[in-house]
């Protein structure tokens, strides 16, 4: 029997799913950076859950794969002051079990609970997931949501990015083949903040067709003093809707600020693809928008409350 | 590319509490690796994307896509497969959980959901129907329709508290 399967064995072992590679795994930033502006045609491995699937199907055929994780360094997450610094490296997994980052950062919390599965969430990282930039990525969306600026290191020296300014492209982003995302900074909702993300997937753990994620506070007269939006799936990178930010300040947090804000969501421009169309999408912006906005707003009221 | 070409690494990688030295592509996947190299073919492979879930083994006690891993990147690390699960020969009690209360059929996914499973248990020991369903998401089952594997862990909860 053992024989039998060793046979088997011998047979198949040359088959392998990734094309060949020279594999790298530097112990520090230096080098890693260092192997980056060196060597051509080079990928970056974090956590594996979106690279590794390309490179499996051969989407992907680096020569060199610069794997970082054992690059200790850029894993690190710190609470401080009133902002959010989280290394590249570090797995959605810790993340998502911070106590620190579900009562300061709550958004982030109920986000990861969308990204992929628990499986996943072990091994992805933070920074894969901004590099992947994948249209509806829940990390994704969230950083434009609060604001992030991202910091990227090559030989050349250090770089902050703005969110804003982050993406370039359909799965691509700013970063330079030479450049490394090392780290993020986020500036924290303020603590009487109501926030939601809510989306829509096919399955459980699929990318989001839309995802809509919101801020409220709400001012000394229960009403709207700051709103965020940030709508993903609609474009490349997550749409943060400035006009009906605007419009909601001063509202009475209600369901006819809400329906407005949403109307108007659900007019932004959308792409399509194979699967979805356009029109779907900015039904979904709408629906969404709405259920973010009424969700945020009852926890803002929930904490004015106390 | 020629096998004298080829970019090999020398690792070593402690398996159900067994220690293996082995050469290998650097390009081979811990999947592979487990079934090709240790003959351990109780983890499946499915989609080969991180889908599917049938993969699923524990690195260092957590949950991951035995696909989605390089066999390289486990060196100087612990990984549980299936096959880590009985003891003495014996069915432990997920398994045992899942035999009686039919949470198979084909047996294509249980490897994963087993692991999947083993983990959650683990730090969950107490889990709601809901919880389940939630953790189970990341592993697809085309047989059963999710009822009886979803009996089965929570029964296996309730004899992993009692002891059994």
């Amino acid at each position: 029997m053992l024989g039998c399967t060793r046979h088997r064995c011998e047979k198949t072992h040359n088959i392998m799913k990734p094309a060949p590679f020279t594999y790298h795994d530097p112990s520090s930033l230096s080098d890693a950076v260092d192997l980056l502006a060196r060597l051509d045609n080079a990928r970056v491995l974090a956590g594996g859950q979106s690279l590794m699937p390309m490179i499996n199907f051969r989407y992907a055929m680096p020569d060199h794969l610069i794997d970082l994780n054992n690059v200790s360094e850029l894993a690190y997450l710190d609470c401080e002051g009133d902002v959010l610094r989280v290394g590249a490296m570090t797995r959605q997994r810790d993340l998502e079990f911070s106590a620190e980052v579900r009562s300061r950062c709550p958004v982030m919390t109920e986000a990861l609970g969308h990204v992929g599965h628990r499986q996943t969430r072990n091994r992805g990282t933070l920074g894969g997931s901004l590099c992947h930039f994948d249209p509806s990525a829940e990390l994704v969306n969230v950083t434009a949501l609060l604001g992030g600026m991202l910091h990227a290191e090559s030989k050349r020296g250090r770089r902050d990015i703005p969110m804003a300014d982050f993406g370039a492209g359909y799965l691509t982003t700013d970063l330079s083949p030479d450049e490394l995302l090392v780290g993020l900074t986020l500036p924290l909702p303020a603590t009487g903040d109501g926030h939601a993300f809510v989306e829509f997937a096919r399955r459980r753990g699929d990318f989001a067709i839309v995802a809509c994620s919101a801020l409220i506070g709400l001012d000394g007269d229960g009403n709207i003093g700051n709103a965020a939006i940030a709508l993903s799936g609609l474009a490349h990178a997550p749409v943060r809707p400035a006009s009906i930010e605007r419009g909601l300040m001063g509202e009475k947090p209600a369901h006819a600020a809400f329906k407005a804000a949403a109307a108007e969501a659900g007019e932004l421009d959308a792409t399509e693809d194979a699967y979805t169309n356009a029109a779907y999408r900015r039904h979904l912006a709408r629906v969404l928008t709405y259920r973010a906005l009424e969700r945020a707003a009852a926890r803002a009221l929930e904490k004015l409350n106390g | 590319m020629a096998d004298s070409m080829a970019d090999t690494r020398r690792i070593i990688v402690t398996v159900n509490g067994r220690t293996y030295a082995r050469d290998v592509e650097t390009r081979m996947t811990l999947v592979d690796f487990l079934r090709h190299d240790l003959d351990l073919t109780g983890t499946h492979v499915g989609c080969e994307h991180g889908v599917c879930g049938a993969c699923t083994v524990l690195l260092d006690g957590r949950s991951a896509r035995a696909c989605l891993m390089l066999a390289v990147q486990c060196s100087g690390r612990e990984v549980t497969t299936v096959e880590g699960l009985a003891v003495d020969e014996k069915l432990n009690s997920l398994q045992q959980a899942f035999q009686d209360n039919h949470g198979l059929q084909c047996g294509f996914c249980t490897p994963g959901m087993l692991m999947t499973l083993s983990e959650f248990l683990r730090d969950h020991p107490d889990p709601s129907e809901s919880e389940v369903r939630e953790v189970l998401s990341g592993n697809l089952c085309r047989c059963t329709g999710y009822q009886a594997i979803v009996a089965a862990a929570l029964d296996a909860a309730r004899r992993i508290r009692e002891g059994a």
